[in-house]
């Protein structure tokens, strides 16, 4: 038995690749995948070699300097603001958008009635349909003002917190407005995912529970939200990918400053995206390396993320739909 | 499952098509208020300039780009060519002084638009493009640079360059600090914080700012004159001058800066300076034509690079202006477009081409200047 069936799998194998559609295919899916890798580093290498020119002439430190004038003399820039706003708004955005897409997910999944889950996941799927400089344009016109009152609110009751310390006057074009944004934009992409996989556990094991005399919520917290943990871990990087990189909408919503605070509720701070987007048209080829150099922490800071997320899924293999 | 998948796709079009739609109109609706002025403009004089714009063998098609803030009156210019000249496409983009130059020294662009003077090293690198020759400036259109403000109860609000300095420095933080009751005697100032917006983008407007208040109050603006980001910390910025203007319309207790054009079209208050001539001076086209006057030519031959008297005192001149020139090589343009190019600058220049610019809130160059201008502009080859 042992020794049979190896040869087995091998004969299998010779088979299967003698056909010629398997054998296209293979090669393109082979193809594909060392495509997607040269593009990878040819990305890397550019910005790493452009980052490279930018910033050996940088008269300061990249990492903790609060200024960005790459045309001055000397030149002078860093990115210390803009990975705090960028992380910050980030986070803000996550910690809403997270929970209310499990939310709306389950619902539409276990709890609608089926007249009403389809036009609501329709309409999900239609956020993610706006092209993002409407939300910015949304953003900046309904939203900052109508935000006032609860900035007020949390500056007035939660205001020892710090964070929540709204120390300067103003329009609220802060990075918690951009984060709130910001999670309504990234809400569909993880609404949608999770959705899928909470449709996706086995109807057995929630017959199962049910016949055991669990009420909905105990299936869902027994059975549907652990088999679907890394789809919603998976789903929720995606809307992280789309966060740290949203250039627009925060542009047009942010007041930015090169100045790191922690009151959020304060205007100021900046994004590498909407930082980017900002100075490009402007910025003569050494700026513009420095732009580039900023991109590069961009991209590091989303690899680690990413990264951070394939190990977290990897860990929770026994989740996974292949265990199942 | 697949059904479904299809359905949501479809629905999706329909939604993304709604809404973008949408945009597209109120696109529309919103880029009349800018324009308008531009429009009203265009209408009056292009039956009136028509007549005298030489076209000279001008046709094909002329690719520009460069400064955003002479948009509005290449516009104009661009309309009562075409329409005198038939045959002839001026394509003009304004993706920023920066982005301007770069496109004209890789040869891409017959000319550029630019806010500021080509730097030694620009100068250097145009003659590659250029052949015989290098790159020049030729000053076009002048501009105030307002200060609007948004504050209740006060229509004429005076400040000089040192209060202006400190308030986007945030020194002063209150609408009645002594120092701005101390320039409006009588005005009811109220008790509350100022909310200075900047630009967020890199802009020769910024830049122009910059160097008034570290030539004018030279004490109290210690940050590099010369950056086009903002140097100062803490403030609040919004994106390009329409940003800032629509920033400062809505916020009780706002001040910004923009061009003049745009605090006409959103019935903007804007302040007068206190220059320390016998009265305070408006922004207004007129008043910055006079500064422009002051101006010293800092270039040497064909290129009219100006030095701007900041610090001026004469009566009636605006001190905070912008000068935008259009950039072109002085020998060595490309055969092809020279005809055009000569004609179009030939008319920009000329009293009907500066005689638009006022109704499009630009400033006309000054009698001297112009003259000089447009002895050169034939003579580029």
């Amino acid at each position: 038995m042992a020794t049979t069936t190896p040869d087995i799998q091998r004969n299998r194998r010779a088979k299967s690749a003698s056909r010629p559609g398997d054998r296209i295919f293979s090669g393109l899916s082979r193809g594909s995948g060392i495509t997607l890798l040269v593009i990878m580093a040819a990305i890397a290498g550019f910005l790493t070699y452009r980052a490279v020119l930018a910033i050996s002439k940088d008269s300061t430190s990249f990492f903790t300097t609060f200024e960005w004038n790459p045309a001055g003399d000397p030149p002078v820039f860093g990115i210390a603001v803009l990975a705090f706003g960028t992380v910050v708004s980030s986070i803000i955005a996550m910690a809403i958008a997270v929970p209310v897409a499990i939310g709306i997910a389950l619902f539409i999944s276990h709890y609608a009635p089926r007249k009403l889950a389809k036009p609501l996941a329709y309409v999900v799927d239609l956020l993610a349909a706006v092209p993002s400089i409407i939300y910015g344009l949304w953003g900046a016109i309904f939203l900052v003002p109508y935000l006032d009152g609860l900035n007020l609110w949390l500056d007035e009751y939660l205001g020892w917190t710090y964070i929540f310390d709204k120390a300067n006057e103003g329009p609220a074009r802060s990075l918690f407005t951009v984060g709130i944004l910001l999670a309504i934009m990234i809400l569909p992409i993880i609404t949608n995912v999770t959705r899928e996989v909470f449709l996706q556990v086995p109807k057995m094991h929630e017959e199962a529970a049910l016949a055991l005399g669990a009420t909905r919520w105990e299936v869902i917290r027994m059975s549907v939200l652990p088999f679907g943990r890394s789809g919603i871990i998976s789903a929720s990087m995606l809307g992280l990918g789309r966060a740290l990189g949203e250039t627009m909408a925060v542009a047009v919503v942010l007041s930015p400053s090169f100045l790191l605070s922690g009151h959020l509720l304060d205007p100021g701070g900046g994004t590498f995206a909407q930082n980017i987007a900002a100075k490009f048209n402007e910025a003569n080829e050494y700026g513009r390396d420095a732009l580039i150099a900023s991109g590069l922490v961009l991209f590091v800071i989303t690899l680690l993320v990413n990264g951070a997320a394939r190990w977290i899924i990897g860990r929770r293999k026994e989740y996974s739909g292949a265990a199942a | 499952m697949k059904l479904s998948r299809k359905n949501g796709l479809r629905a999706s079009a329909i939604g993304a098509l709604v809404v973008s739609g949408a945009l597209v109109l109120s696109a529309c609706g919103s880029d009349n208020n800018t324009e308008t002025p531009a429009k009203e403009g265009g209408k009056a004089t292009t039956s009136a300039a028509a007549s005298n714009i030489a076209c000279e063998g001008a046709k094909g098609q002329l690719l520009a780009a460069g400064s955003s803030a002479q948009k509005n009156a290449m516009d104009l210019w661009v309309k009562n060519f075409q329409a005198a000249c038939s045959g002839v496409e001026i394509n003009y983009q304004s993706i920023g002084s920066g982005g301007g130059i770069t496109k004209f020294n890789q040869g891409q662009v017959a000319f550029a638009g630019s806010d500021s003077a080509l730097k030694d090293e620009e100068v250097a690198e145009s003659q590659k493009i250029c052949k015989t020759g290098k790159g020049v400036n030729l000053p076009m259109v002048g501009g105030p640079i307002a200060i609007g403000y948004k504050l209740d109860g006060v229509d004429n609000l005076v400040l000089d360059a040192s209060t202006i300095a400190k308030i986007f420095d945030n020194k002063i933080t209150k609408w009645n600090d002594p120092a701005i009751a101390k320039l409006n005697p009588g005005a009811k100032l109220p008790d509350s914080t100022i909310q200075a917006f900047h630009r967020s983008d890199e802009s020769g407007t910024t830049q122009n700012l910059g160097k008034y208040l570290s030539t004018a109050a030279a004490a109290d603006w210690k940050h590099d004159p010369k950056s086009k980001s903002w140097p100062a910390q803490g403030g609040q910025a919004a994106n390009g001058s329409s940003g800032v203007a629509t920033a400062v319309k809505d916020s009780e207790g706002s001040i910004g800066y923009f061009e003049l054009s745009y605090a006409t079209a959103n019935k903007i208050s804007t302040v007068s300076i206190a220059t320390g001539a016998a009265a305070p001076v408006a922004a207004t086209t007129d008043n910055a034509s006079k500064a422009i006057a002051a101006a010293k030519i800092k270039g040497t031959g064909n290129d009219m690079a100006l030095s701007l008297d900041y610090a001026t005192k004469a009566e009636g001149a605006y001190p905070i202006v912008l000068v935008t020139y259009e950039i072109a090589c002085d020998k060595g343009n490309k055969a092809e477009t020279l005809p055009t190019l000569k004609a179009f600058l030939n008319y920009a220049v000329s009293e009907e081409g500066q005689k638009v610019l006022a109704e499009a809130d630009y400033a006309p160059l000054p009698a001297e200047i112009a003259a000089k201008v447009r002895a050169i502009v034939p003579t580029l080859s």
